[in-house]
């Protein structure tokens, strides 16, 4: 089992003749995603790279039987675009597109809450990935491992970072969600947390957060009150300076809010161990999970790998 | 991007926000023009920043007579205006505006602004004008109302009027109050601004409402949709290797440290810069050459880095997805013999390609070390610069 893909998922890709969305749709289906076509408007009828072109996704979805899409569409025209998945069937929306206007996403927000039945992932993320079963996104498959650490997080490369952390532990991943760094994403950190806490193949997860807004601190109170799982953290963004966007629409420190600092301390109040650097993220995710067990809650059945991690922890300890 | 008072008035104008026109003046021999627009006083000067605080830093001056407005205006243009969000450095006026002075009995404070939290744009109102809203929202949280806006439907009429009178508006101005709000918020969604700020807003004696001051931001992302605005860009108050960068589709923000830092994605960016702090340095930048890192991006960051003086070590960390880690070290190699790089170099490569990026590397006549880790890479370059003080 997984978090919102598996292996039941049939993917169109939107804006599928563009450079970047064709390279990434032909990137997934190595990986082993069911990618059934595309979508650019005024092109349907033909045929690239093995991929049926639709013009418009609700034909997509009458014909393939498509319920997951990955939006590659220009940023002016994505809002439309997820507008348009929702409209026509898809269930799963993963808008990779970054620069979305945010007025935009603020008025296709309130057109989702109509379609309570539909999922956008982004903009401005990733995708999402459960490894070895399948991706929709952008991230290398191959440092992925199949496993049971959920991650969550806001950016790309340093989600990247993350994963290779946890694969070089010996350990693997359940699903990894990219959420997205704009200010108004469809799947926040709370709701991220939420699925991977009640996914049975996740044991333990991964938050990465970064300055700006409040998510983080929302999923960190819904970690104290009804998570049971070990949560390990980094908050990307302490030398940042206020005012200032650091690259992330999203990642904003404004009027003295969503400070690094301020968000650290509310995952601290929250038991969550977080890490001190990037790169003691796959260490503290092994020390949540140490601390965890100490505290005698239900473990899973240990799994082969427990050993493994074992000796890790020891070798950590040493130093 | 900011724009100027004069520059976010003009648009008020032309949706019909009550403003008080003025006039634009660069140097001094353009006053007796501006006396000519506007030939009885009282007048006001005001200080053209891309900075709050003006008032109160001594950027807007009251003025009875012509001499006094002669001198007030030769007093600011030219002065380094220091408020709380200039930074202590302060900023350079190079332009003023005059227009006449208002008399008015009532300040108020109205912003337009998007909320994360409900995923709405808001109004935030107070019947406190004249200060900060940051202030009052520390000290006096419950005077200021908070009003979700349906991004749809825009400001509905009914909570435009009850917005005019909870403020305490004068209710027989409760049509004018309620089309200001209106219209705030249409400009507001209609050129894709970050902000809309007016503090303050004012009751004028005949009981009108007025827009003392007027704030606009745009947000980056909306920006290419007003190509009629972008051109209002104003570069002398931008960080000039902020604006190259942003030209070679580059996100660079200058920092206050003197290590120089490379990364692709802004999240690992971030964090690149956080670990160099957690090892005791200080970057000089953060820089963010795309999650796809062309060799042309990677030439151009470097001469950027290169550009600012207090850099005095760099720290490149590339995770390769899309991007490969063979091109990006091509890349460095050409850039360093493009730029003539001297300082000292740690690069961290991982991911896709990253044997053949290492290879090249190696192979080059390139002077760098290597780190393996993130951690490694952050402490290596930290030591790198302490070792250059010592020398």
């Amino acid at each position: 089992m997984s978090v919102l893909l598996d292996k039941n998922a049939k993917v169109i890709c939107q804006g599928i003749t563009g450079t970047a969305g064709l390279f990434h749709s032909k990137a997934c289906r190595e990986y082993g995603t069911k990618m059934v076509g595309g979508v650019t408007p005024g092109k349907g009828g033909t045929e690239i790279e093995g991929f049926k072109v639709f013009d418009t996704v609700e034909e997509a979805v009458k014909k393939t039987g498509a319920n997951t899409t990955m939006i590659f569409v220009p940023a002016l025209f994505a809002a439309d675009a997820i507008l348009e998945a929702a409209a026509g069937g898809i269930k799963l929306i993963v808008c990779i597109t970054e620069g979305i206007p945010a007025n935009d996403m603020a008025k296709v927000n309130k057109i989702l809450k109509g379609y309570p039945d539909v999922r956008l992932i982004g903009p401005n993320c990733p995708g999402i990935i459960t490894p070895g079963v399948a991706k929709v996104g952008i991230m290398p498959g191959y440092i992925h491992r199949p496993g049971k650490i959920g991650i969550v997080s806001r950016s790309g490369t340093l989600t990247y970072e993350a994963v290779w952390q946890v694969t070089q532990l010996g350990l693997g991943q359940s699903t990894c969600i990219g959420v997205g760094g704009d200010p108004i994403v469809g799947t926040t950190h709370i709701d991220a947390m939420r699925l991977l806490n009640e996914d049975k193949s996740t044991s333990a997860v991964i938050m990465i957060g970064e300055i700006g807004g409040s998510n983080e601190e929302e999923a960190a109170l819904y970690v104290k009150k009804h998570m049971t799982k070990p949560v390990a953290a980094f908050i990307a963004g302490t030398s940042a300076p206020p005012g200032k966007r650091m690259g992330h629409a999203g990642a904003i420190v404004s009027g003295g809010k969503g400070t690094a600092k301020e968000k650290i301390a509310a995952l601290e109040a929250a038991g969550i161990v977080v890490a001190q650097s990037p790169g003691e993220i796959g260490n503290a995710l092994l020390e949540a999970i140490k601390k965890f067990k100490k505290k005698g809650a239900k473990s899973e059945k240990p799994s082969k790998k427990d050993k493994k991690k074992k000796n890790k922890k020891d070798k950590k300890k040493k130093k | 991007m900011k724009l100027h008072e004069y520059q976010a008035k003009e648009i008020f104008a032309k949706y019909g926000l009550p403003v008080t026109p003025g006039v634009v003046v660069k140097h001094l021999s353009e006053i007796d023009a501006a006396l000519k627009t506007f030939p009885t006083g009282p007048w006001m000067v005001k200080a053209q920043i891309h900075a709050g605080g003006r008032g109160k830093a001594g950027g807007v001056k009251f003025c009875k007579t012509e001499e006094e407005l002669r001198q007030k205006a030769s007093d600011i243009l030219g002065m380094t205006l220091v408020s709380p969000q200039t930074g202590p450095e302060g900023k350079i006026v190079k332009k003023i505006f005059i227009t006449p002075a208002v008399d008015y009995v009532k300040e108020l404070y109205v912003s337009v602004v998007l909320d994360r939290v409900s995923r709405t744009p808001i109004i935030l109102a107070s019947a406190e004008g004249g200060t900060e809203i940051e202030e009052l929202a520390v000290h006096k949280p419950e005077a200021i109302f908070k009003i979700q806006i349906d991004p749809l439907e825009l400001l509905h009429p009914y909570q435009a009027r009850q917005l005019h009178l909870r403020l305490g508006l004068p209710p027989e101005a409760i049509n004018q109050g309620a089309k200001l709000f209106q219209n705030m918020v249409k400009v507001f969604m209609e050129l894709d601004l970050s902000m809309l700020e007016v503090n303050p807003l004012v009751v004028l004696k005949d009981g009108s409402i007025h827009c003392l001051d007027a704030k606009v931001e745009f947000e980056e992302n909306g920006l290419p949709r007003h190509k009629e605005y972008a051109a209002w860009r104003d570069p002398d108050e931008e960080d000039a290797r902020e604006l190259q960068a942003a030209e070679h589709g580059l996100s660079y923000i200058s920092l206050d440290g003197y290590i120089g830092c490379l990364v692709n994605g802004a999240g690992l960016a971030m964090a690149t810069a956080d670990a160099i702090q957690h090892f005791g340095g200080s970057p000089a930048n953060f820089l963010d050459v795309g999650g796809s890192a062309s060799q042309k991006a990677v030439t151009q960051a470097f001469k950027i880095i290169l550009s600012d003086t207090r850099v005095k070590a760099i720290l490149v960390n590339i995770f390769g997805g899309i991007a490969k880690c063979d091109v990006i070290a091509q890349g460095i190699i050409d850039a360093a013999k493009e730029v003539g790089l001297s300082l000292p170099l740690v690069v961290r490569l991982e991911g896709t390609n990253v044997e053949k990026g290492k290879e090249l590397l190696s192979k080059s006549d390139l002077k760098y070390s290597f780190a393996t880790s993130m951690d490694e890479a952050a402490k290596a370059v930290v030591a790198a610069t302490k070792a250059g003080v010592k020398s």
